[in-house]
């Protein structure tokens, strides 16, 4: 559904989204490697537990929340792509850790 | 201009003023609701949702008494409300505690507590002080300098804008007549002869209830009444949604049905002014993660102060006018855990045309020099 645009940027940079290995090119957002991985949505809403995605890609619709690297709750489209990153599904509230 | 008659006016579209106005309505009373608009301060949207009890009438014992009978008249208020309009106010009773962060606090509180119990007298005043160590398999996570905290049965709390919007739908919905932006712009008033003018027209009833919050410190020299109310700062900072951890609610902290996280407590007398500066929102952070450490790994993600609406002493005030009877005032910063009490006992007082004579000490008479002397 989405490929980058034909910039000569080469998809050098490998995360993982929800355990499956990604390239994106460098500077690349979290969202963006979800995007690329396939995936429409990447969090469960916490109170009715629709599925949501990448939206307005600008931080503002919170829509692309993601547990990245074992932080729930990230806004994967402010969230640089670095090599190794993990991007896994926000599923419903976060856990609160006592 | 033409003017609309009703039975009952209630001037104020808040927690407050739209309980009695149900409360009228449901007496089978003709009342129109006049509320401001957004312009207004809006005390109920910026409520923390506290049903409390446990700290309300230290030397007020009638204050106590009025608090804790709302608090028992919520779960009826709150069934109704459902059952007319499928509204759920998220009402959870289950007790309060109110943490203590040092031994000063904790006997600061046993004493205040004690206070409360020897003053309910045959009313009962339930309660316990409960150590640190007892309170850590109570509450999860919590932070290793807090020295307790009292604990009554009778504390809860719910959802402000739920109920708001539930108030409103079964006032609405049982035949009363809401009608925004309506501030009161000019008045008449004789014995049960009450005119308004307001950009939204004329409105004339022999009852006039006045629920306007901060304005009815203007409004009621009008009517032969006085409320010397006068706004005090709250903030409010709110978490992320959370799986639930909380069980029940704390005076400055509780956790939402949906998971939210509410700080907030604090107490500023800087006059209309609702700007939000980052000294007090760091203090309420501050104090919130003394608690609960775990908090300080959430986000915030929303943070609002409002207005309360604050007599002299604290309390409510409760009035009928003697120059012009039918004219009635209640003023508070409890809309929520007076609305049970709002609807289902003063508004039929109201209704009946007297205000019982429990209610007395509530009057604003308390504030005339020779009573207060």
């Amino acid at each position: 559904m989405f490929r980058t645009r034909p910039d000569a940027r080469p998809a050098t940079i490998a995360v993982f989204v929800e355990d499956a290995t990604v390239l994106v090119p460098e500077g690349a957002s979290a969202a963006a490697a979800v995007l690329l991985a396939g995936h429409a949505a990447i969090r469960e809403t916490a109170v009715t537990g629709s599925p949501r995605g990448p939206l307005c890609l600008m931080g503002v619709c919170f829509d692309c929340l993601a547990e990245i690297d074992g932080v729930p709750n990230r806004q994967a489209c402010m969230v640089p792509a670095v090599a190794g990153m993990r991007i896994a599904r926000q599923r419903g509230a976060r856990a609160a850790r006592p | 201009m033409t003017t609309r008659r009703a039975e009952a006016i209630v001037v104020g579209g808040g927690l407050v003023g739209a309980a009695i106005a149900l409360g009228l309505r449901d007496q089978g009373i003709d009342t129109l609701l006049l509320d401001e608009g957004d312009i207004a301060f809006r005390a109920s949207r910026g409520n923390f949702g506290l049903v409390w009890v446990q700290s309300k009438g230290l030397g007020a014992p009638w204050y106590q008494r009025w608090t804790r009978n709302s608090a028992g008249a919520w779960p009826a208020l709150a069934a109704d409300l459902a059952a007319r309009t499928g509204i759920d106010t998220a009402l959870q009773q289950p007790g309060g505690i109110s943490l203590c962060l040092s031994e000063a606090e904790f006997e600061d509180r046993s004493r205040r507590m004690a206070q409360m119990r020897d003053e309910a007298g045959n009313f009962g005043f339930e309660y316990r002080m409960i150590r640190a160590d007892e309170l850590r398999d109570m509450l999860p996570g919590l932070g290793p300098t807090v020295a307790g905290g009292s604990f009554t049965p009778y504390d809860g709390h719910a959802g402000p804008l739920p109920l708001l919007r539930a108030l409103h739908r079964a006032f609405t919905d049982a035949g009363g007549a809401y009608i925004p932006n309506a501030k009161v712009a000019g008045a008449t008033a004789a014995p049960h002869d009450f005119r308004v003018e307001t950009a939204a027209g004329a409105f004339a009833a022999p009852r006039i209830v006045l629920a306007a919050g901060l304005g009815n410190a203007d409004l009621a020299p009008i009517f032969g009444l006085q409320a010397p109310v006068r706004p005090q700062k709250g903030q409010v900072l709110v978490t992320e949604r959370a799986q639930t951890i909380l069980p029940l609610p704390m005076t400055s902290i509780r956790q939402t049905a949906e998971g939210s996280i509410m700080m907030g407590e604090s107490q500023e007398e800087v006059g209309f002014d609702l700007t939000q500066a980052t000294p007090v929102m760091a203090q309420i952070a501050e104090r919130a993660v003394r608690a609960f450490p775990w908090i300080a790994e959430l986000n915030i993600v929303r943070a609002w102060s409002a207005l309360r609406v604050m007599a002299p002493d604290g309390l409510p005030i409760y009035d009928q006018s003697e120059r012009c009877p039918g004219a009635f005032t209640a003023n508070c910063h409890s809309g929520v855990t007076l609305a049970g009490a709002h609807a289902r006992v003063l508004a039929p007082m109201i209704a009946a045309g007297s205000l019982d004579p429990s209610l007395q000490p509530f009057s604003a008479k308390r504030f005339d020099v020779q009573n207060a002397a």
